[in-house]
């Protein structure tokens, strides 16, 4: 079924960043940091920067070997979400057909150098964050976006979210299920069905909020969340932060490929 | 010590919709004191526990914690005292682990860091825990949900512990575990729920409700094994009774 496997997939992200690794020992907050130099690094190259965009997937490649995460994980989240960027990208080589160069004596437009620049870009802090979720644990990020002074109301509102999808996913699961049993694989209702379990869930889910929200007050909930201090920032997570840095300034403004061309270049002649 | 008891005066509670779940109760719990509420689906025992610890306030009557009568200034004060454990352990453990779940009441109390987490360590030894602290509640076993929630109402060192049918969907080593986790609890219980036999081996006393009154209260094994008084009340002896 259809909906069980999706069910069990949701449940693979979070188990992911229950490993014990170095990655998913740094502190989050070191981490989030890192993801968003790193996103911003990547998204302030200009429009036909290709080549200088390559040596960023190294932070992938090392992040994936020592964070043991599946690679074929990651493709497949890529995929869900690139449709949307290739809308975006797609129309680029027919608008803007001026030859920038000629590789291997085909013209190259400015316009096909953009749309795979859009391309890497977005492959690249799509599975940054991937990677960002998979090897840190959901209440260490809502923590480190507390201490980056992120509103309470949406760091609780996540907190919550990431709580209760479990629950309601498997209660939406039962429903399928209960459905499908007595169904014999009648086709036709599917739809008025489906449109049924929405609005059952919205019921089921508002009844569970008021439950919740009982559940908080008997123990002296009063409008803020409360959360524990976590230790601080040691020596690994500095070092790690660093080097982090260090990498990304300098494939950002050093540009290592060029100057590694024109080396390869003067060994030749 | 009488500043533990709980004493509900000819309590009523209409909901807004119209339906009157308590018509007049009348009861007073003891300090220690280990009671049973028991009655058929729909006889207002869940209401009766929401009144507690003040979610729901009584439309006529007065309920007495303590030195305390329940009303909207005094129910935080009082929430302190009385701790609720939920039908569905899913509805209480709300926070994204164990550890924040079971701190949450003690960091609501103002406690300062050190003595939350003596707390929290406390409560999760006693329901023997304490290894799943780092777990988000959504991959503990059933029988777990329910020990971290009542770990997550005894960190708050409440007087009182009112819970609603707490056996429910144990299996029987679980539930076994559980009555004797409850046995050795020195607070006042009140426990609502259909489980006789675990009533008849945690409590002393019984109080049936029917229909939003009280219809019977007394000594457990004299109520518990009126069959005819039982069976008035959808209910039926306890299984440990019924071989005789």
């Amino acid at each position: 079924m259809n909906f069980d496997r999706e069910f069990f997939n949701l449940g693979y992200l979070d188990r992911l960043s229950y490993k014990d690794t170095i990655i998913h020992n740094i502190d989050a907050r070191v981490k989030v940091i890192g993801a968003i130099a790193y996103i911003i690094a990547v998204l302030s190259f200009p429009k036909y920067a290709v080549i200088p965009l390559i040596p960023f997937f190294s932070f992938q490649i090392f992040s994936i070997i020592i964070g043991e995460i599946p690679i074929s994980f990651i493709i497949k989240r890529i995929f869900v979400v690139s449709p949307f960027i290739l809308f975006i990208a797609i129309f680029n080589p027919f608008f803007d057909r001026n030859t920038a160069f000629y590789l291997f004596n085909i013209p190259i437009s400015y316009g096909i150098l953009s749309f795979f620049s859009i391309l890497i870009k977005f492959v690249l802090t799509v599975s940054i964050i991937i990677i960002l979720i998979s090897t840190t644990s959901f209440s260490g990020l809502c923590y480190a976006m507390r201490c980056f002074k992120v509103p309470e109301i949406f760091v609780n509102q996540l907190l919550f979210m990431y709580r209760y999808i479990f629950v309601l996913a498997e209660e939406a699961m039962r429903m399928v299920r209960a459905k499908e049993l007595r169904s014999f694989n009648k086709k036709g209702l599917e739809l008025k069905f489906y449109v049924k379990l929405a609005g059952n869930l919205l019921i089921r889910s508002l009844n569970r909020a008021e439950r919740i929200y009982y559940a908080m007050l008997s123990r002296g909930y009063n409008g803020n969340m409360p959360y524990n201090k976590r230790k601080k920032l040691g020596f690994p997570d500095l070092l790690f932060i660093l080097i982090i840095l260090i990498m990304i300034y300098f494939f950002r403004f050093l540009e290592p490929v060029n100057s590694m061309g024109r080396f390869i270049l003067r060994l030749i002649r | 010590m009488s500043h533990h008891i709980v004493k509900f005066e000819n309590v009523t509670f209409i909901y807004p919709d119209g339906t009157s779940a308590l018509k007049g109760i009348s009861f007073t719990i003891n300090h220690g004191e280990s009671v049973g509420v028991v009655g058929a689906n729909g006889s207002g025992k869940t209401t009766l526990l929401m009144h507690l610890n003040g979610y729901l306030l009584p439309t006529s009557g007065t309920i007495k914690i303590g030195d305390l009568i329940l009303n909207k200034k005094t129910r935080i004060e009082i929430r302190k005292k009385v701790g609720v454990v939920f039908q569905n352990p899913d509805d209480q453990l709300f926070m994204p682990t164990v550890y924040e779940d079971v701190a949450f009441g003690p960091i609501n109390m103002g406690l300062d860091e050190h003595s939350v987490d003596f707390k929290v360590r406390n409560a999760l030894e006693i329901v023997g825990c304490y290894d799943l602290k780092n777990k988000p509640p959504h991959h503990l076993s059933g029988g777990q949900k329910r020990a971290v929630a009542i770990a997550s109402v005894i960190s708050m060192d409440p007087d009182i512990l009112a819970m609603d049918e707490p056996s429910s969907n144990l299996d029987p080593k679980s539930r076994r575990a559980l009555i004797n986790l409850l046995k050795s609890f020195k607070h006042t219980k009140i426990i609502a729920s259909h489980d006789l036999d675990m009533i008849l081996d945690v409590c002393e006393r019984c109080i049936v409700i029917k229909d939003g009154v009280v219809v019977a209260d007394g000594p457990s094994n004299i109520i518990l094994s009126d069959q005819k008084l039982l069976e008035e009340n959808n209910l039926e002896l306890p299984l440990i009774l019924q071989r005789r």
